[in-house]
């Protein structure tokens, strides 16, 4: 081996505008779509998977980030003199580059630095660096901050001042009232929704050293790209300066999109002692200093024909946030392509309130849009005394309803037809007619959509001679499996085993990516390394003078003709390649989305109406499955986020002062493991989606949230007759309308 | 946290005699290291007592039982007697918390648990509990999970503990240990309501240390441990009801019901009791019962629920307790 560079760059530049050859399924290695374990499972469950926090400097020293305790007006001073002289501690920093709230995400530059203004309780307002961590909690709740408070500000979304309703959200086609005065079967309602909390399991958390002028930090972030520009800009230094670290990442969400107030607090302060940062957020810190989901107010309004044919369809919402933050839960966004209706309107009013920052969590928009949605059509089905699932498969339109593009591949139908058979939906009773013991039964189903996007994505593959492979990008294992699926496609392209390939993520000196968020990684990241692999499969080729589709690669050969040869033969070097994926026509010539439906049985209590959820089953199409267990596990966990949103999960703002109530892991209602049944997952096959991207393969980390609750609230109906229409449905909301049993 | 003097007692004089020069007992754990953290509690000095000699579950003479202060809630739990003779006490305990929980927490530290009021543990916010004086911002708050009896104008937090409510039912007994020597009262006056002096919660004299509970014998009747919560495990009780009914002739001729989640301490009205004795087992006597529990109580808002709640988690226990089993 000469060691000589390459001759020829076989890296692969990529436009997605049209739909492309399966290339994939010509490929003969076999280990793409199984369920293959992930290859940083066992370090993960053994403790040896480095998380941000356990990142270790010489001369390390903690920072911890001292609170607002007042909701709206001034810091006028900061006692630091007391503080100072308290063991170990080393510095209060105040105001300077601390940011107010996390960047939204793919934001691309700092977030609001409004110090010493403060805009809601628990506003990041100083920090406290000590020699231990211990130190500095304790000197940070010494910290005597004094504020001129202003009065009045706006905690209460429903009543608040300063409300945006902007014009270009809303749609209005045909002519709504008068199709819902018309219609045979009409439904007018209205429902809410509480704000979440993304609550991952790890805390942000950020370890941060500079040398010679660069900062490093090790952070848990989901999408590096960003999250370098965003820091890089908080502290006013070029992108170029910044490396931001994050190979593992315990749980994201959304909460670790954009750049957290952790991040900038330790790169300042690194910077500024000329010593290693840690700043990691206590767990009620994560709930004020993150992102929450905001709280909805939601207004269906469904018109049908005598057979349930949607002739109206209005979504309207109510939603909040800070001042100044662009963001605004996308509500209604499945509804505008889920279902028909000549008639429609929607309109969004966003109103400012003086609580923690409303941002991205888990799929934003239908995570709780698709609640309100399904469980009204759930009583326009009750309505018109049209089978649920019926009426659904009734009101798939043809193609998109606002705009008249084609779908790309659809599976709802198969999805509701597939899932009512295998859950036994035939042996549904009308509501109220089931009591078993002292429990009331019932099942409800709901479609689920989650939109399909596909992100630029840079990685790059290096085929070694000894018949090992390289992966390397910017992306990021948000605990979904990136490691997994990225290993599963270089081994299916390069004819490797799984045991020969390293790849290596969440280092923002790597290739960028798309990073991990609205369910685009997988397809994004992936189709990147499809694309960097492609090109190693040309350069092989050009070495034995034929078409690269005339290879077979497997088991570590290259098979060409009757002809077999190891990679040693071909290649004296590392071959390199990147590959790059842009979006590109396809995105705008289809309505791309991810599909599935929901079914769900419960039991509630006669007396005391606690719901239990008794057996649940999700049926799901996204196109290609790159790992069959991975795939799963996400489904999986967007149900259960489905039953924590129908069941328990609320934050709660004291209604005076807008702070957030419950910021711990006992009081906020996470589903445990006794409100979680048995989950049935099926992943419907040949669903291929050649127009999202040339692997065919659609987001699924969101879809499985998104309806899921709706299909509990309708179960809870079919129950004991009793539709809630506030959520989460905790016993309150539903004994006082239980039908009497004695 | 505070910086604080550590010391592990060598005996029960010993950590008595600590407790008496002000240091805060550690037993579990479980609640006091949490509040510690968040420096709600900033003891100047704790004395560990976890490795006492207190761990025993022991018969009385008059056939009841000893349970030692350090006994875990899930040794009690899973104890044999517990089981068999008191399993409303198993109930409860299996109910509350997890087992991570329920494996360190004992259960002197079970009685002396603080309230899980949000406002209590937010140190940001006004509390009569810990800053005597401040306000209360509960009860114009969000105040789901307190209290709607045995309140005040100061205060509205509940007594969080499963296990106290069905030792209230059991009518037990608390030991303790002072450098003036031992003394015995019933669970019922170990707790008191908050009136307007919040932050004072139990009747122990300072240098008193609880050393075990007792238990009188298992009275006859069936037993239950009714809870109602907003999930399915690891939350505290919205309604809890502890009891334990005797029924001849289809009357009920004893009744012990022990009520959580509803007041500053374990709940128990003789009236409401008196209510059911000698009444046909079934919903008429229930809404008797519930009638005279709930007639001082007063709603906040937000945990006005618990009011209609309460009566129908009674009715609920009361059909466990006396339906006929199959």
């Amino acid at each position: 081996m000469d060691g000589q560079p390459q001759s020829k760059d076989f890296s692969v530049k990529f436009t997605m505008d049209e739909a492309q050859p399966r290339v994939l399924d010509r490929m003969a290695q076999g280990l793409l779509g199984t369920a293959m374990d992930r290859p940083e499972g066992r370090m993960k469950v053994t403790g040896t998977a480095p998380y941000a926090a356990e990142y270790r400097r010489e001369g390390l020293v903690h920072g911890m980030l001292v609170r607002s305790t007042i909701t709206r007006g001034r810091v006028t001073g900061i006692d630091t003199e007391k503080v100072q002289s308290m063991d170990g501690v080393i510095a209060v920093m105040t105001g300077g580059p601390l940011v107010r709230n996390p960047a939204q995400g793919t934001a691309h530059e700092a977030p609001a630095q409004s110090l010493p203004e403060v805009f809601y309780v628990g506003q990041p307002v100083a920090l406290v660096v000590a020699e231990s961590f211990e130190q500095a909690r304790h000197a940070a709740q010494a910290l005597t901050v004094t504020y001129d408070r202003a009065d009045g500000a706006d905690v209460d979304p429903a009543t608040a001042s300063d409300t945006e309703t902007p014009e270009d959200d809303v749609l209005s086609q045909g002519d709504i009232d008068t199709a819902m005065k018309e219609a045979a079967f009409a439904v007018d309602t209205r429902y809410t929704t509480p704000p979440h909390s993304s609550a991952a399991m790890e805390p942000h958390a950020s370890v941060a050293s500079w040398t010679d002028g660069r900062l490093e930090l090790h952070g848990s972030y989901q999408m590096l790209r960003h999250n370098v520009a965003e820091l890089a800009d908080a502290l006013g230094v070029d992108e170029a300066d910044v490396r931001i670290h994050s190979p593992y990442v315990g749980g994201g969400f959304g909460a670790k999109l954009g750049i957290a107030p952790e991040a900038v607090a330790a790169a300042h302060a690194a910077r500024e002692l000329g010593r290693p940062v840690s700043v990691v957020l206590t767990r009620p810190q994560v709930f004020e200093m993150t992102m929450r989901r905001s709280e909805t107010t939601q207004r269906l309004r469904l018109g049908s024909d005598a057979e349930g044919r949607l002739t109206a369809l209005g979504h309207e919402d109510w939603v909040s946030n800070l001042p100044g933050e662009a963001f605004a839960e996308p509500t209604a966004q499945g509804t505008h392509f889920l279902y028909g209706g000549d008639n429609r309107y929607f309109a969004q009013t966003l109103a400012r309130v003086h609580r923690p920052c409303a941002g991205s969590v888990r799929a934003p928009g239908e995570a709780v849009g698709m609640i309100a949605l399904e469980c009204a059509m759930d009583e326009l089905a009750e309505a018109t005394g049209i089978d649920p699932i019926d009426l659904r498969l009734r009101n798939l339109p043809e193609t998109h309803p606002e705009n008249g593009l084609p779908y790309s591949e659809r599976g709802l139908g198969d999805c509701l037809r597939d899932g009512a058979a295998k859950f036994g939906w035939d042996t549904r009773k009308p509501a109220g007619t089931r009591l078993e013991g002292d429990w009331w039964v019932g099942m409800g189903v709901a479609s689920a959509v989650r939109v399909n996007a596909l992100m630029n994505s840079t990685a790059r593959v290096t085929l070694n001679p000894d018949g090992t492979a390289l992966c390397e990008t910017d992306m990021t294992d948000i605990g979904t499996g990136s490691y997994a699926i990225l290993t599963q496609i270089v081994g299916e392209m390069l004819g490797l085993d799984a045991s020969q390939i390293e790849v290596r993520l969440g280092d923002s000196d790597l290739p960028k990516s798309s990073g991990s968020g609205g369910s685009w990684g997988a397809q994004s990241c992936g189709s990147a390394v499809f694309l960097a692999a492609q090109g190693i499969r040309k350069a092989l080729a050009e070495k034995l003078g034929v078409a690269a589709d005339d290879l077979t690669l497997k088991d570590g050969t290259v098979t060409s003709g009757n002809v077999q040869h190891g990679f040693a033969d071909l290649i004296d070097s590392p071959l390199t390649c990147e590959g790059t994926l842009n979006p590109g026509d396809t995105a705008d010539a289809f309505s791309i989305a991810g599909y599935g439906a929901h079914f769900a049985e419960v039991g509630v209590h006669r007396d005391t109406g606690e719901v239990r959820v008794r057996r649940m089953l999700g049926v799901f199409s996204i196109g290609r499955v790159l790992n069959e267990k991975t795939a799963s596990s996400q489904c999986h966990g967007g149900m259960i986020w489905g039953i924590g949103s129908a069941l328990t999960e609320e934050i709660m703002h004291d209604p005076s002062d807008g702070r957030i109530v419950n910021h711990n892991l006992a009081e906020y209602h996470l589903p445990v493991s006794l409100d979680v049944p048995d989950l049935d997952v099926v992943l419907l096959e040949d669903t291929r989606d050649d127009e999202a991207n040339p692997i065919q393969a659609k987001g699924i980390g969101e879809l499985g949230i998104a309806g899921a609750a709706g299909a509990i609230g309708n179960a809870i109906y079919n129950a004991c007759g009793v539709r809630v229409r506030d959520f989460p449905a905790t016993p309150d909301k539903i004994f006082p309308h239980l039908p009497e049993t004695d | 946290m505070r910086p604080f003097d550590y010391s592990r007692a060598d005996g029960a004089p010993d950590a008595a005699a600590k407790a008496a020069q002000g240091a805060t007992i550690l037993a579990g754990g479980t609640n006091l290291l949490d509040l510690m953290k968040l420096e709600v509690m900033a003891p100047e000095a704790v004395v560990d007592i976890s490795r006492l000699d207190l761990t025993g579950i022991t018969p009385t003479e008059d056939g009841g039982l000893r349970i030692g202060a350090l006994v875990t809630n899930t040794d009690l739990a899973n104890d044999r007697t517990v089981r068999t003779q008191y399993p409303v006490l198993s109930r409860a305990l299996l109910s509350g918390a997890t087992v991570q929980l329920r494996n360190k927490a004992t259960t002197g530290g079970n009685l002396l648990q603080r309230t899980r009021c949000p406002y209590f543990y937010d140190t940001g916010a006004a509390c009569n509990k810990r800053d005597p004086g401040s306000g209360c911002a509960a009860m114009t708050g969000c105040n789901r999970i307190l209290a709607v009896l045995g309140g005040s104008d100061h205060c509205i937090a509940t007594h969080p503990s499963d296990m106290a409510v069905a030792m209230r039912a059991l009518r037990a007994r608390v030991a303790l240990e002072s450098p003036e020597g031992t003394r015995e009262i019933a669970l019922a006056d170990l707790h008191v309501l908050p009136g307007d002096t919040p932050e004072v919660e139990t009747v122990l004299q300072p240098g008193e240390v609880i050393t075990s509970v007792i238990l009188p014998p298992a009275p006859p009747g069936r037993q239950a441990y009714v809870k109602i919560r907003d999930r399915a495990s690891y939350a505290f009780a919205l309604v809890s009801v502890a009891g334990i009914v005797a029924i001849e002739d289809g009357r009920i001729t004893e009744a012990a019901l022990a009520f959580g989640g509803l007041a500053p301490k374990p709940w128990r009205d003789p009236e409401v009791e008196a209510a059911l004795i000698g009444q046909p087992a079934g919903p008429a006597a229930a809404e008797a019962a519930a009638d005279v529990l709930l007639a001082d109580a007063k709603g906040h808002g937000g945990n006005d629920f618990k009011i209609p709640l309460a009566r129908r988690t009674l009715k609920r226990a009361l059909r466990e307790l006396t339906e006929a089993t199959s």
